[in-house]
């Protein structure tokens, strides 16, 4: 090879490896921007009482910051929408991968994508205009306008396809062979499906229902627009709360000035809800590496 | 077998019933998502669909006049948004995927890159808008321009892009990389004119998914502080805009009715342009599955 096409090879090379670095900076830059902003905030808000207070005021006087109740709705919301995407997504996987005969596969995909592709403001005016004025309100008087369960069931269909689509993959990498041996024993297909596959794919559903878990926490239009802002420690659905992820749009929405407390408040917000959904996102790969079994 | 010392009570029919049940029981849970998916279009074109009319598409929004508003502003920032993001997620996500997987010596430190990507695709989209607001907007003085929404949407659909990239990737032969080794064509070489025009149908499936992901987001552009009330169509990477989901949020966030009514209108709109993406995606990916040659 001539000198410069060795030379051009090269040059690809570190550009390519450059494109692939950036991922890390990105990262770097995710951690180095909560962590300096946050440390403003800490200089003046003790970290006892942002991470132990009840009460979340931080414009109104007298100011507090204790940041359960925004957790608090932010868990709300996230064990509504797997209250509602756990029993559909899975039963959707199972049917899926035991059941469904292949032209019905090839239909229920595609809608479980379209059903991912939705954005998640048009979800959140579903649940606002729709779910609590049509639904809701109807059965259960007492709801809110603006209430935790509304956006937990919108939030619970935004990430079936998540469930549905990884359960499924778990499913169907249980070899057939485990299948044919318990029907060789007699066993019915209920009995198949859940004594063998589901156990068998267990670390799968699990990692799956976390991944989803963590999507729900960090969902951010639909829960804006339909859960309230109201910062409550409250474990009632039908009342107006507000989650980390609308506080956030809340201030940003109004004109708050660099350097204020309110302003380092989004990087403590943000920087809380960032590793709430790293801590579960790692436990989830953890999961799936630790707990895969693996045949043949 | 002798009935009075068997211990096995095969009770087949109530195991039947009892799977019958619960093969309805998932069939119902797999139609869950469809019925959900009927009820949200029907009820969006009751609201919307009168309100979608040339005069939506070619006037600025309105809060004084609202019959009369519309959503120019909003799709021509979308329009920008999107090209930019495009432009600069793309290439970069891609040529993150190549090095991972051809050039890159399976070490640490790809490892390491690896599990990052797979972690950031699971980082909240708002913390992107976090990470946009300080850093571009702030710290680069981009301001709320069009290039800082870009750029932060461009970190957001990255990892996306690289794992459906490489996911491509892996699937194309080691025959092929190979064959074009054997008969003397460098890496570079093997990878531009084989292995990538190979892989090509799925990095697209998953850059029109990407992008289509990036069309809809709304969080991280509110986050850098995108306007809602924008009565002009920006001009270049450096004016202010709106986008179409930011729009639909400011119209949703207002009590009265009829804002409702134009929310509904701009969401036809935008799910108007999404589900043909999604369509053309997922064709895409089963044509190409269908007749792989390897």
């Amino acid at each position: 090879m001539s000198f410069f096409s060795t030379l051009k090879e090269k040059a690809i090379w570190v550009f390519l490896a450059a494109c692939a670095l950036l991922s890390v900076a990105t990262t770097a830059g995710i951690v180095w921007v909560l962590v300096t902003e946050s440390v403003h905030f800490f200089a003046e808000v003790s970290a006892f009482e942002f991470f132990l207070g009840t009460r979340w005021a931080p414009i109104l006087e007298p100011r507090s910051f204790g940041v359960l109740p925004l957790v608090c709705g932010t868990f709300l919301v996230g064990a509504g929408a797997l209250f509602v995407a756990i029993p559909v997504g899975v039963g959707t996987a199972v049917y899926l991968s035991e059941y469904a005969p292949n032209a019905v596969r090839g239909v229920l995909k595609p809608i479980l994508e379209v059903l991912a592709g939705i954005p998640t403001v048009v979800y959140g005016y579903f649940a606002l205009t729709f779910v609590t004025p049509h639904v809701l309100r109807p059965l259960l008087p007492h709801t809110n306008v603006f209430n935790a369960a509304s956006a937990a069931l919108v939030v619970g269909v935004m990430i079936i396809p998540t469930i549905a689509s990884l359960c499924d993959d778990a499913f169907r990498a249980v070899p057939r062979t485990l299948r044919e041996a318990a029907y060789a024993l007699s066993a019915t297909r209920l009995e198949v499906t859940t004594r063998v596959v589901v156990p068998a794919g267990m670390s799968g559903v699990v990692a799956a229902i976390l991944l989803a878990f963590a999507r729900a926490i960090g969902e951010t239009m639909a829960v804006t627009l339909a859960a309230g802002m109201t910062p409550k420690l409250t474990l009632n659905p039908l009342e107006s709360i507000q989650t980390l992820t609308s506080y956030i749009v809340q201030v940003s929405l109004g004109d708050t000035p660099a350097g204020t407390i309110e302003y380092q408040t989004i990087f403590a917000c943000g920087m809380t809800l960032f590793l709430i959904t790293l801590t579960i996102n790692l436990v989830a790969h953890k999961v799936l590496k630790r707990f895969r079994e693996v045949y043949e | 077998m002798s009935g009075e010392t068997s211990l096995f009570v095969p009770r087949l029919a109530r195991r039947r019933r009892r799977g019958r049940i619960f093969s309805m029981a998932c069939a119902l849970a797999s139609l869950f998502g469809f019925v959900f998916l009927v009820v949200l279009i029907l009820r969006v074109l009751y609201e919307g669909a009168a309100w979608v009319n040339e005069d939506f598409l070619r006037n600025y929004p309105s809060t004084i006049n609202p019959p009369k508003a519309g959503v120019k502003s909003a799709i021509w920032g979308t329009v920008w948004l999107i090209s930019i993001t495009l432009l600069i997620s793309v290439p970069v996500g891609v040529a993150s995927a190549v090095y991972l997987e051809e050039y890159a010596a399976n070490d640490r430190l790809t490892r390491f890159i690896q599990l990052n990507i797979a972690n950031l695709a699971g980082v909240p989209s708002i913390v992107y808008g976090i990470l946009g607001l300080a850093v571009f907007v702030r710290l680069c003085r981009l301001d709320r321009t069009v290039i800082a929404g870009a750029l932060s949407l461009s970190l957001l659909i990255m990892p996306v892009i690289i794992i459906a990239s490489r996911e491509a990737l892996v699937a194309v032969p080691r025959s092929i990389r190979h064959a074009a080794v054997a008969l003397g064509a460098s890496r570079w070489q093997t990878v531009r004119a084989h292995v990538l025009p190979a892989a090509l149908p799925g990095i697209m499936t998953g850059v029109i998914l990407a992008v289509s992901r990036a069309i809809g987001e709304a969080a991280p552009l509110l986050m850098i502080g995108a306007l809602t009330y924008v009565a002009f169509v920006p001009e270049g990477p450096r004016d202010y805009f709106t986008a179409l989901p930011i729009q639909i949020y400011d119209w949703c966030d207002r009590p009265q009715q009829v804002f409702h009514h134009l929310a509904a209108a701009a969401i036809i709109v935008l799910l108007g342009i999404l589900i043909p993406m999604n369509a053309v995606a997922i064709t895409l990916r089963a044509w190409h599955q269908r007749r792989r040659i390897w």
